[in-house]
């Protein structure tokens, strides 16, 4: 890589006698952004390759939920395969894989560490979307495990592990390295994400393989997938947010007290939460009820993080108008918000009994996986490139478009899923209705959501050509950020 | 570093906590579950029906198929659905019901109905619904693979997709299949063709045609009053 050569050069001014601390820190962190430009570079790529096929797989499945006989001809065009497909290539290869390229650059920049060996990282990238591939043509060709959320066959699994580990332990020595203490906020996160997750995908892969017996597996199942969405991602996306907004708008964080209570109250209640998937079916009322309280408990974090950030922005809400990263990183956060509360308040008995097998259990986690990780994981992106590759991106235009059609796109997407899933669910609470004709009736609202999708397309269609541009360093001149409009420049 | 300490120590002690609530306890609780058995003038009979090998490969094609993405193997109890009114069970189902199937198939998503009964002679779901022409008296293998191949030919409002690559056409030679689809209309093959079914979706009905979980249980009330009155 010659990122190092390319990236912004501070201090190409001759250098005073001593370099004072500001040109230090500017020299020290373009030098740790060279040594991560290689493994991020690789790691933004490959995800934004998956997003695009993510992109295709979730625009034909959501065609099929309206028209059923479209491409049902083919057995490796049918609902069945496609949508465990999609969400592989979503989960773990856009979320994980952009989520992790975030991860390693906020620990190297935190830390105050370079990345040494940054081949490691690669190969661990490598095989873990070797093995996920292998997964997914796997599920295509009709070897899925049948375990919902642990599709992927224990082998391609093992592949895909090894080669988190080693993106993982690196991660870990980056903070073991660590010269800057006490580490701040998005490193407790980030740490957390990495721990957790490997225990929670071997475990699970390994409790299918066992097998366990009953419904323990369909137990373990609801937990990884819950472990997955809200321990690991939401984990990397609040330690993303905590960093972006604070570092664009250039202010400390509004209280270091709340930010510590919310990542306790998280770290605690998260884990717990899993046994909602399962309400209402055939495992203990205990199991059941620890779930929900816990996510109710989990306000104390959603009230801390929210309040945290949002106040933290206090004042500085134009930075929206201006700063790309803001106003992706903004957007995530106020979805999160949403999706926490909406929730808590599905996960009561009197509202899950109407809501737990309709589409609105999807809209929420698209609520929560694009909402608000993807379209945070977009605003680090557009922060972190230009500080890898040494130019700024060409157009603002480019980065409004994908916004917009990011942001409509998932609002529709999720509006469609979540009033089908309503519409059904009070529809079938009356045990007159005719189940077939409530899901034909409801299905018209997923036209909406394939629309959505056509939307989101575009967007990524756009991010990736953008993506490509920087790559072959076809951009501004480094230095000045790529705004929407000058600060100061307010549109009235 | 006493920091960093508290911190390796709150991450660990929670996962652990996660993993020992969610995970640990109902494998200690229900991991051993053992069918249920009736003591009957001193002789002890299970009454948990075993599953039947032959319908293992069917459970197979379930699963790469994704089936369960849209059809859900629980029925809720009274109180948190309308399950039991939509005649899908005659009682909520639990951990018992699920302990000798390799991979169980409980579901999260409802586009089609709760399947944990559809082999029993019991199973409705809104016959009002049906065409006519096709409604047998039980949903047996004949109407089963009918179903699968052209679904809106027997539910009108169905958002089922056709499964026609687990069929085949042939042409007849001498006698039709015993197992030849009867198709009429827009549906049927050309004269002198009939359309079979491939093994795949024999299986795939001698599976569902397996599926029932309406004996009593001690554990659910109401199912079994002889047992409960004990």
């Amino acid at each position: 890589m010659t990122a190092a050569a390319l990236a912004p050069t501070p201090t190409a001014a001759p250098a005073p006698v001593a370099p004072s601390a500001a040109q230090v820190q500017t020299g020290e962190r373009a030098a740790i952004d060279a040594s991560a430009s290689g493994p991020v570079l690789f790691f933004f790529g490959n995800a934004i390759l998956w997003l695009l096929l993510a992109t295709v797989l979730g625009l034909i499945t959501s065609i099929q939920l309206h028209s059923p006989t479209f491409l049902a001809g083919w057995p490796i065009t049918t609902y069945g395969r496609l949508v465990p497909a999609y969400h592989n290539a979503l989960g773990y290869g856009w979320a994980t894989l952009a989520g992790m390229g975030v991860a390693i650059w906020l620990l190297a920049r935190l830390c105050r560490v370079q990345i040494k060996l940054p081949g490691v990282l690669i190969t661990g990238a490598i095989f873990w979307q070797v093995g996920l591939t292998v997964g997914i043509v796997q599920i295509l060709g009709g070897k899925s495990t049948g375990v919902e959320g642990l599709e992927i066959p224990g082998s391609a699994a093992v592949l895909m592990l090894f080669g988190y580990l080693l993106v993982g332990l690196w991660g870990a020595l980056l903070f073991g390295y660590r010269r800057e203490t006490p580490a701040y906020i998005s490193v407790w996160y980030l740490v957390a994400a990495l721990f957790w997750f490997p225990w929670t995908f071997g475990l699970a892969h390994l409790a299918v393989a066992l097998p366990v017996q009953g419904v323990v597996q369909s137990m373990i199942a609801a937990w990884a997938t819950q472990n997955f969405l809200h321990v690991f991602i939401t984990a990397i996306g609040l330690a993303t947010a905590y960093y972006l907004i604070p570092k664009v708008i250039d202010r400390p964080i509004h209280s270091y007290h709340l930010a510590s209570t919310g990542f306790w109250a998280f770290i605690l209640f998260s884990g717990l939460t899993g046994a909602v998937r399962l309400s209402g079916g055939p495992l203990p009322a205990w199991l059941i009820t620890l779930s929900i309280a816990a996510t109710i408990l989990l306000l104390v974090q959603l009230a801390t993080v929210s309040t945290n950030l949002l106040l933290t922005m206090r004042g500085q809400y134009h930075m929206v108008y201006h700063s790309p990263t803001v106003r992706f990183t903004v957007f995530g956060v106020i979805s999160f918000t949403i999706a926490s509360v909406i929730g808590l308040l599905s996960s009561l008995r009197s509202v899950d009994r109407l809501l737990h097998f309709t589409f609105f259990q999807s809209a929420q986690t698209h609520l929560l996986l694009y909402a608000f990780f993807s379209m945070v994981m977009f605003g680090a992106i557009y922060y972190i490139l230009p500080r890898l590759v040494g130019c700024e991106w060409l157009s603002s235009s480019l980065i409004s478009w994908h916004f917009l059609a990011s942001a409509y796109g998932v609002g529709v997407l999720v509006g469609g899923l979540a009033i089908g899933g309503l519409a059904s669910g009070a529809a079938l609470a009356n045990p007159e209705s005719i189940f077939s004709q409530v899901i034909e009736d409801t299905s018209r609202y997923y036209v909406a959501s394939t629309l959505a999708w056509v939307m989101i397309g575009v967007g990524h269609v756009i991010f990736a050509f953008h993506f490509l541009l920087m790559l072959f360093r076809i951009g501004q001149p480094g230095g000045e950020p790529t705004l929407f409009a000058p600060i100061g420049e307010e549109k009235h | 570093m006493n920091r960093s300490l508290n911190l390796f120590a709150g991450i660990i002690g929670s996962f652990a906590l996660s993993c020992y609530a969610l995970v640990l306890l109902p494998q200690q609780q229900l991991g051993g579950l053992q069918p249920q058995t009736v003591e009957d003038e001193g002789k002890i009979t299970e009454i948990y029906p075993i599953n039947n090998v032959a319908v293992e490969k069917g459970r197979a094609v379930y699963a790469s198929e994704g089936c369960f993405y849209c059809h859900t193997q629980q029925v809720r109890d009274a109180q948190n659905g309308t399950d039991l009114e939509r005649g899908w069970g005659v009682r909520r189902t639990v951990a018992r019901d699920y302990i000798f199937e390799k991979t169980l198939f409980l579901g999260s998503n409802r586009v089609g109905p709760d399947l944990a009964n559809v082999g029993s002679a019991k199973w409705r779901n809104e016959p009002v619904d049906e065409n006519p022409k096709y409604k047998p008296a039980k949903r047996d293998a004949a109407w089963q693979l009918l179903h699968l191949y052209a679904p809106r030919t027997v539910i009108k409002s169905s958002n089922m997709p056709p499964y026609r690559y687990l069929f085949e056409k042939k042409k007849i030679s001498g006698q039709r299949s015993a197992d030849a689809l009867a198709l009429t209309g827009a549906d049927a093959p050309e004269p002198g063709y009939e359309v079979v079914p491939k093994p795949a979706a024999k299986a795939l009905v001698a599976y569902l045609l397996s599926l029932d979980k309406s004996h009593p249980l001690k554990e659910v009330k109401g199912s079994a009053p002889e047992v409960a009155a004990k």
